[in-house]
């Protein structure tokens, strides 16, 4: 680009002017960054999920258990080709915000439905063998100070013992990591023993939460959920199974409206934005209209002095706007770590890109107009008038 | 020479004389400022509606019995028998034939669609007594009837019926064991109650086959401490029971922190960050003011002005630009969403609460500050430099 020195001076001809405007434009891209990570957060590892797995749970809720035998029945539907299951144990460790999930399973086969939780032979081992047991995600025993070996004490507010207390205390065998970093939100929890669970409570004895199940092929999903739910229809515990991508996405279709928030903000910012950009180079451009002049007379085409003004707007929007994304790509994660729920917070390339687009776009709409009446400048009056 | 308050005031009418020829940058501080201010009221808006929803959620004397250690409605349960026994505990006031103005309720979820989205959400039924109005007098039938007692009959909350779909009346709504069909849409004050289902008791723990109970909510004798605090020595004396009290406000008060601080956390950071950047366009608008009537500025020093009233003059000019902005940033979001209904999930309760967004004249007040502060701060620095404009080189320049 050989006219590049020219845009460049043109560009820093007000630095002040050409500072400012470009501040505001990062701090528009790092809201712009935040809020997209944000909503990765919410929509975190749900693609990714297992497209081969689907959930079991009670037909009227969530909150619903179901029998413990069903997991048998399920098993011997056609298509089927493992079955775990959970519970929510809902409990608390030390106060209410250091919120984390902790589910009662069946260690050999919730381990097996889930290859992507990975952790060590002899943890895992361990795991299966000691009844008060339990395994914790890396993320979790990272913020607690957790230890192979240290016990967790966690106190339940909807499951007491059999002796009337509260406190449940397990013994930390083991510590997984997710296969990918992109799904770590998704298994950040504690994972303790079925078994212990149930022989501990005084009742709701031999119910379990819900089922996730393997199909053995994905394409059969849809006709292996519709026979697991016919089979408990006119049960006592009727069911409903769907694709565990979409028992995800309904939960971030209940958080809902805030997502079109977020978008909507966004919407608002950018409106904000257009005018401001737009008016600064509406200014930049009619304080060089003797300048642009001169050029034309010196031979420049109408063309060459619209892109001039064009690359100008780009040139602007585009820096500012790249270093506001990088700001937002920084900052995600720490923010996120601070968030409960929200690890998963983080800038994606996908995410970026998006931004820079719209970063181009936004330089087309305000350059344009100046670029216009650059082009349609007649030299003479030019020159002369101003 | 006239005194440094008529020069303050002949300037700034100087000044606020000839913004119409810089209409096109003042705009800018205009549009920024209302497009902060706007996103902030709207998104404190949302905040301040479900504050003042859950806040006006239950009595002062009226008191929740959850099980010991449990956090919420959900995660309790109660057996008959305990149930019975807390109805009898001293402090719970009675009616005229000696029984206790007190009630068992069953709480659980069950999955309802939410309009607009197809697709379900955690809805909250609650198990209670026809005459619940004993206890919950400020609930009313607004549409159809109440349940009656043994039925599958449900009413539903107004803020329910707006947000999820098929619940108007003579629909079958899912609650267990099949559908039950809604008789009536009810009113509690616009309080989080209007989020819910409500049926009868008896139907819903025999559809359920469960004999227990989630919660007694009960009706204290009055407010104030002394009767709260004979209740809970009596409860919690009884070894027969394992079970916490407390005034239905501060629960309500407990269960919507997270969700709140939340939204609250979200509309200032964003108001912030916004914030800034509106300050940027208006750093860039008036230095640019400032610089184009550079040769005005320098004449009215020469002629004798201090640098006081240039300054004060600057800054007016950009507060009551930035003024403008606020009002019609604060007029555009209190037309477009006060009194918009939105429901979410509330994630300490796991239940849908429906809310309107409410714009408060407090809110307001804080949008016109926050906009008064970006004004000043976006008109000192340019002021100042007008302020120290060379005289002679600044008559000479352009």
């Amino acid at each position: 680009m050989k006219y590049f020195p020219l845009i460049w001076a043109a560009l820093w001809r007000r630095k002040a002017r050409t500072v400012l405007t470009m501040l505001s434009i990062v701090v528009a891209f790092l809201l712009f960054g935040l809020l997209q990570s944000v909503i990765a957060a919410f929509n975190a590892g749900v693609d990714i999920s297992g497209a081969d797995r689907l959930v079991t749970t009670g037909k009227y809720s969530l909150t619903q258990m179901n029998p413990y035998s069903y997991v048998q029945d399920i098993r011997a539907v056609d298509g089927v080709a493992d079955v775990s299951f959970a519970s929510w144990f809902g409990g608390v460790y030390q106060t209410e915000r250091n919120f984390f999930a902790q589910f009662p399973v069946d260690p050999e086969s919730y381990l097996r439905i889930y290859p992507e939780v990975l952790l060590p032979a002899e943890q895992k081992q361990a795991f299966i063998d000691t009844r008060t047991g339990a395994i914790v995600a890396k993320t979790l025993a990272d913020k607690y100070h957790w230890k192979v070996g240290d016990k967790v004490p966690i106190l339940s507010t909807i499951w007491p013992r059999k002796d009337g207390s509260k406190n449940w205390e397990f013994d930390l065998v083991g510590i997984f990591d997710a296969k990918d970093a992109a799904t770590r939100g998704q298994h950040e929890y504690l994972l303790f023993q079925h078994a212990y669970f149930d022989e501990s409570k005084p009742f709701g004895n031999g119910m379990v939460g819900w089922f996730v199940t393997r199909t053995v092929d994905a394409n059969r999903n849809a006709e292996v959920a519709k026979a697991i739910d016919a089979k408990f229809r006119n049960s006592l515990y009727p069911t409903k199974t769907d694709s565990e991508k979409a028992f995800n996405q309904s939960f971030i279709k209940q958080m809902g409206d805030i997502e079109s928030i977020m978008r909507g903000i966004m919407g608002a910012v950018f409106f904000t934005l257009l005018l401001l950009t737009g008016n600064t180079m509406a200014q930049s451009v009619r304080d060089r209209v003797p300048e642009l002049a001169v050029l034309k007379t010196i031979g420049f085409s109408d063309r060459s002095v619209l892109a001039l003004v064009l690359v100008e707007a780009l040139l602007l929007c585009l820096l500012a706007a790249a270093l506001g994304l990088v700001i937002a790509s920084l900052l995600a994660p720490p923010l996120g770590t601070q968030i409960p729920g929200f690890t998963a917070m983080e800038l994606k390339p996908a995410a970026m890109l998006a931004g820079l687009a719209l970063a181009a776009l936004l330089a087309t709409i305000v350059g344009l107009p100046p670029a216009l009446k650059a082009k349609r400048l007649d030299i003479v009056n030019a020159l002369s008038g101003h | 020479m006239a005194s440094v308050i008529q020069q303050i005031g002949a300037v700034t009418r100087m000044n606020l004389a000839t913004v119409p020829a810089r209409l096109g940058t003042s705009l800018v501080i205009v549009v920024g400022i209302a497009g902060v201010v706007g996103v902030m009221v709207a998104l404190l808006a949302m905040a301040a509606g479900f504050k003042q929803t859950l806040a006006s959620t239950g009595r002062a004397d009226r008191a929740l019995v959850l099980r010991a250690g449990s956090l919420d409605e959900l995660g309790s349960i109660l057996g008959v028998e305990q149930a019975r026994l807390v109805m009898e505990a001293p402090g719970i006031r009675r009616d005229q034939g000696g029984n206790p103005l007190a009630v068992g309720e069953k709480y659980v979820l069950t999955d309802v669609v939410k309009r607009g989205t197809g697709s379900p959400a955690n809805v909250v039924v609650r198990g209670t007594l026809p005459e619940v109005t004993r206890i919950r007098p400020e609930f009313r039938i607004v549409e159809g009837r109440m349940f009656r007692t043994g039925l599958r009959e449900v009413v539903v909350g107004r803020g329910a019926h707006d947000q999820f779909s098929g619940v108007n009346i003579g629909d079958g709504v899912d609650v267990r064991d099949g559908p039950w069909t809604v008789v009536g849409t009810f009113t509690t004050g616009g309080d989080v109650h209007e989020s819910e289902l409500w049926v009868d008791d008896s139907a819903l723990r025999d559809a359920m086959r469960s004999a227990y109970f989630s919660t007694v909510v009960l009706q204290l004798e009055d407010a104030t401490p002394a009767t709260l605090q004979k209740l809970k020595d009596h409860l919690t004396q009884d070894p027969r029971l394992a079970v916490s009290v407390q005034r239905e406000p501060d629960y309500y008060a407990s269960r919507s922190q997270a969700l709140n601080g939340f939204i609250t956390g979200l509309g200032y950071a964003v108001a912030v960050i916004m914030g800034i950047g509106a300050l940027f366009g208006a750093l860039n608008t008036m230095y640019a003011a400032v610089s184009s009537r550079t040769v005005e500025i320098a004449t009215l020093r020469a002629i004798g002005f201090g640098g006081l009233p240039v300054v004060v003059s600057v800054l007016v000019e950009s507060m009551i630009l930035a003024l403008v902005g606020g009002v019609v940033g604060a007029a555009i979001a209190y037309l477009v969403f006060n009194g918009y209904s939105v429901a979410t999930m509330n994630f300490q309760t796991f239940s849908q609460v429906a809310f309107d967004f409410k714009v408060t004249p407090a809110l307001l007040q804080q949008a016109l500050v926050w906009s008064c502060l970006l004004g000043a701060l976006g008109g000192l620095f340019p002021a100042i430099r007008a302020a120290r404009l060379p005289i002679v080189d600044a008559l000479r320049a352009q």
